[in-house]
């Protein structure tokens, strides 16, 4: 048995390294035909990996919200909001927070994001100086330890002040999005539910009228991200079966020119002995590889040019292993399938006949 | 039945089927024995059925009827890859057009039998080398059959056709597309393989290139004319 297993691997290494050689042989026609696949394979994995970095920049954003913490607003929408109103629920990392006192009745007094700092203290200790803006002058009570960006925009770059001083200064007459922080994972759906109460009550929601307002939570955004991502790809992935079957047909194309061009070769391989299988084995093979070449520059591309997103939203680059695997199996496949023919072809052919063939 | 015999062929015959009632029969009935280490030419001329001798001597084709025994094996009903493999491992080609892979280098070309063999590459490597050097041509290993002259494309040929270690060398007008004085060097080098011990059957209709055999067997219409020990061999050396 074993005997058996080494004359196949045997086979198939000396296929393999024939079929590069005939590739080697042939390098331009190679590299056109095997382009048709790296154009399909760059497609998919160049978007998967774009995609990756979107979900990566996303799910590392939103997670700074807190797992525990979701949104109140009026409208639908997906932006969920400006990014400064989720620092409110964010660690005070000098300073304090606002006391009840200073929210009741409406005190000048602002927390900055370390932008702020950055910009306006770059030397001094900001807690307790004032600052002034829009015509008014606060005091610095805190700042908000930095959470980096989400999408390449800046989470740190804001200033928070008390509700009800916003109120008194820009008036009541807009809408605002409240975030919710529940004290635990246990009661957080108990926690929407207490929200929804009390703002159906206070917004005059007659039973079994809808909502008329929204709720968001990190888990709810991500999911909305995640069905947009299975759409995209599912239409690149349709779009690049289309044009991976065409690379597929330019391979067998390419694999029929061949064997016709090989006659006589095929016929000297027969002569000195080489089985139907060895011939069969051959010309898959440089279908395989040809395939696979084309598949790995595609991999290789799609990849590098994925990952110029990670650059731009400065997020860790990714490399989408399972859509890699999956390009390389439907790559053999391919060559299988658009190769078999061909192959075929080469090895049914009479040896005495190629031996004639001019 | 004497069992010592390479080739043992009984009553072969082929026909071709032309389509229609119209058939060809290419051979009517040939027997004949080979033994070891004999030098036999088969001769005729065009469309004698040499050819089609040839190719069932050589397994790359199968008698339509008749029994064809291979050191004793029966190979008249073999499948495609058990002639395969005789072909592969008793029987050395050596063609007109030398047919080889114009691609490879003489190295790749000697060595190609090996691979179907199943031979690991680095026996491989070393056998081809040692089959090169035995033709001669033990300096030109790397050089591509462009970049040979036809001389010792032929010697690449033989060479080939010899790593293996067949039981025939089956040559089909190996001289045919050289010329005289390089054709004569071929004739001694096939000279020198019978006397290491080597069956050789050589297919020509050149009488002088025939007359270098022990035995000339004359086929005519697919019929063997003459079975004949050549009495005066030109004996051919290097001068």
């Amino acid at each position: 048995m074993s005997q058996v297993i080494e004359t196949i691997m045997h086979e198939v290494r000396e296929s393999f390294i024939m079929a590069l050689v005939a590739l080697r042989v042939n390098k331009l026609r190679s590299i056109l035909t095997l382009l048709g696949i790296a154009v399909g394979v760059f497609s998919i994995i160049g978007v998967m990996t774009g995609m990756g970095v979107l979900i990566n920049s996303i799910e590392s954003g939103l997670s700074q919200l807190g797992a525990n913490t979701f949104q109140v607003q009026r409208m639908p929408n997906f932006r969920s909001g400006n990014p400064a109103e989720r620092a409110k629920l964010r660690n005070i990392s000098d300073g304090r927070l606002f006391t009840l006192d200073e929210y009741t009745s409406g005190k000048k007094v602002a927390i900055l994001g370390t932008q702020v700092v950055k910009k306006i203290f770059p030397k001094i200790d900001p807690v307790g100086q004032s600052i002034r803006f829009d015509g008014e002058e606060y005091r610095v009570i805190g700042t908000i330890e930095p959470k980096g960006g989400i999408l390449g925009g800046n989470m740190d770059n804001f200033i928070a002040i008390p509700l009800t001083t916003f109120f008194d200064e820009y008036g009541k007459d807009r809408d605002i999005h409240i975030m919710v922080e529940a004290l635990s994972r246990e009661t957080f759906d108990d926690c929407i539910e207490q929200v929804r109460g009390i703002l159906r009550t206070a917004r005059h929601v007659a039973p079994g009228v809808e909502d008329d307002f929204y709720y968001f939570s990190n888990d709810s955004m991500i999911e909305q991200f995640n069905d947009f991502i299975k759409y995209t790809r599912l239409g690149i992935l349709l779009i690049s079966t289309i044009a991976l079957i065409a690379a597929g047909v330019g391979i067998m194309n390419i694999m029929l020119v061949s064997v016709t061009e090989r006659t006589r070769e095929i016929g000297i391989r027969k002569a000195i002995g080489a089985k139907k299988t060895n011939i069969l084995a051959q010309f898959i093979l440089e279908a395989v590889v040809l395939s696979e070449l084309g598949g790995l520059i595609g991999i290789l591309l799609g990849i590098s040019a994925g990952n110029i997103l990670a650059i731009v939203f400065e997020v860790r680059p990714v490399i989408p292993w399972d859509w890699v695997t999956i390009g390389f199996v439907a790559c053999s496949l391919i060559g299988i399938t658009f190769g078999v023919y061909p192959a075929w072809k080469a090895s049914s052919l009479d040896p005495i006949e190629s031996l004639r063939y001019e | 039945m004497n069992n010592s015999y390479v080739i043992n062929l009984q009553q072969i015959k082929k026909i071709y089927d032309m389509g229609g009632a119209e058939e060809v029969q290419a051979l009517r009935g040939v027997s004949v024995q080979i033994g070891k280490n004999e030098y036999v030419a088969i001769m005729g001329p065009s469309g004698s059925g040499k050819s089609t001798l040839m190719n069932i001597i050589g397994c790359l084709d199968t008698p339509t009827s008749g029994l064809y025994e291979f050191n004793s094996i029966n190979v008249s009903e073999m499948n495609d890859n058990q002639l395969a493999k005789v072909r592969n491992k008793e029987i050395g080609f050596v063609f007109q057009t030398f047919n080889l892979l114009a691609r490879s280098n003489a190295l790749h070309n000697v060595e190609l039998p090996l691979i179907y063999a199943g031979v690991s590459s680095a026996e491989r490597k070393r056998l081809a080398h040692e089959a090169l050097e035995h033709v001669g041509l033990g300096d030109r290993v790397h050089h591509k059959p462009n970049e040979l002259s036809g001389g010792q494309r032929q010697r690449v040929a033989v060479a080939r056709a010899l790593v293996n270690r067949p039981s025939i060398l089956l040559a089909d007008e190996p001289t045919g597309n050289l010329d005289s004085k390089t054709g004569d060097e071929i004739m001694v080098l096939f000279e020198e393989l019978h006397t290491q011990g080597n069956t050789i059957i050589l297919v020509t209709h050149e009488e002088y290139i025939a007359e270098h055999a022990h035995r000339i067997i004359r086929l005519r219409d697919g019929m063997i004319e003459a079975d004949e020990i050549v009495k005066n061999r030109k004996s051919i050396t290097t001068e």
